[in-house]
């Protein structure tokens, strides 16, 4: 039981996977570390298109479990993605690698911020990589949406969901626990009905 | 610094840090972040440990910095120490939140995660995985949008918008690092033109 996923590999032998434990490490604190404002753009990028160790259909399987349960999402998934190829030890450094350097780099900005934390350039700067990486976020969204033209449901009816989704979490500023409980379980009872048992 | 706050923590102090953060992990669906408000009761209101201006510099600069934004724990954490006197504490501080706020999320999602990868032949559990893409792809766009909308003058934001939807068109389209858009925001941020 020490590597409880491994069986995933068996979908595919040709996709890349993690050598290493270290090699765990160290691919999720060079992309944590490319994550201002978040890790969630960089994700997907980094998982899926660079490393390719996910597929868009894994990720989008993957990151529902990793938002539906407690905790930050990215960590959840690096969690995942570790536990899936090396069971807990994998688990623990792909999470002490998204957690660790970024760690002592906060702490000293926060030590720094009290000097520079006023200086409009400084502010600025942060400003304007905040909003590139919302509009990384949102064309993150985007391009996973091509991997609905593959899903048990069809395509209309996918993007009838998401549009539904941006309605009430976007626009209407629902609560995301009744979003997730409807949208999510009519998505969920659709696809049931959908796949052969 | 000198600390605008001086406290004197006991252990059944730092024990109750420890066992609120705990708490709040097992909250915290949709991240750490979404329990903020719980957070400034307990630590600004109730107990008087970080003051209003260190709780949000704490979310501020976590959001700034590299890395994954459930951070901006360790920073209050951080402060909490330094108001009780010492860089010691500082570290104290760090270890007890960031190690209460991830222990119960991490191990709860580490065993349901195993349990629906061993079970994922299960009809079930294929139509829970597969049957929320698209509200995964929804709440993307979403938390995209609000991240970028959070400038609400559309009068005198319009260059920051049109830097997020031309962020947004590049990365969708074109294979760029990501590092390089972040560096033309930071750049066009630093002389004002956003």
């Amino acid at each position: 039981m020490n590597a409880p996923h491994s069986p995933a590999l068996a979908d595919d032998p040709d996709q890349p996977r993690p050598q290493s434990l270290s090699d765990l490490f160290f691919s999720f604190t060079w992309l944590a570390l490319q994550g201002f404002g978040g890790v969630l753009a960089v994700i997907q990028r980094e998982m899926v298109e660079r490393k390719r160790w996910l597929t868009q259909e894994q990720f989008l399987e993957d990151w529902a479990v990793a938002q539906i349960m407690p905790g930050p999402n990215v960590v959840n998934l690096s969690l995942m993605v570790g536990g899936r190829y090396f069971g807990l030890p994998g688990a623990l450094s792909a999470m002490a690698g998204m957690l660790a350097v970024p760690l002592l780099i906060v702490l000293l900005l926060g030590v720094l911020y009290t000097r520079f934390g006023t200086d409009p350039q400084l502010a600025g700067a942060l400003r304007g990589m905040a909003a590139v990486s919302a509009g990384m976020i949102a064309a993150t969204g985007i391009k996973l949406a091509a991997a609905l033209a593959r899903h048990p449901l069809p395509l209309w009816l996918g993007l009838s969901l998401v549009a539904l989704g941006v309605l009430a979490v976007a626009v209407l500023r629902l609560p995301l626990v009744y979003v997730l409980l409807v949208l999510g379980g009519l998505g969920c009872t659709l696809t049931y009905r959908k796949l052969s048992p | 610094m000198s600390p605008p706050l001086q406290l004197v923590l006991s252990t059944s102090d730092w024990l109750s840090l420890f066992g609120h953060y705990l708490m709040l992990s097992l909250m915290s669906v949709g991240g750490a972040i979404s329990t903020t408000a719980e957070m400034h009761r307990f630590l600004v209101e109730q107990h008087g440990w970080l003051t209003q201006a260190q709780f949000n510099e704490s979310i501020a600069i976590a959001q700034a910095a590299p890395g994954p934004n459930v951070l901006f724990v360790a920073l209050m954490g951080w402060n909490v120490g330094m108001n009780a006197g010492s860089t010691a504490a500082a570290c104290l501080g760090v270890l007890v939140t960031m190690l209460g706020i991830m222990l119960p999320s991490t191990t709860l999602t580490y065993m349901a995660a195993s349990w629906g990868h061993r079970n994922r032949h299960l009809r079930g559990v294929r139509a829970f995985k597969q049957g929320m893409a698209p509200i995964v792809v929804a709440l993307l766009i979403s938390t995209g949008l609000i991240l970028g909308g959070a400038n609400h003058n559309l009068a005198t934001d319009w260059p920051i918008w049109s830097l997020s939807v031309a962020a947004g068109l590049i990365i969708w389209r074109t294979k760029i690092h990501l590092l390089w858009l972040l560096a033309a925001g930071a750049v066009l941020g630093w002389f004002q033109l956003i």
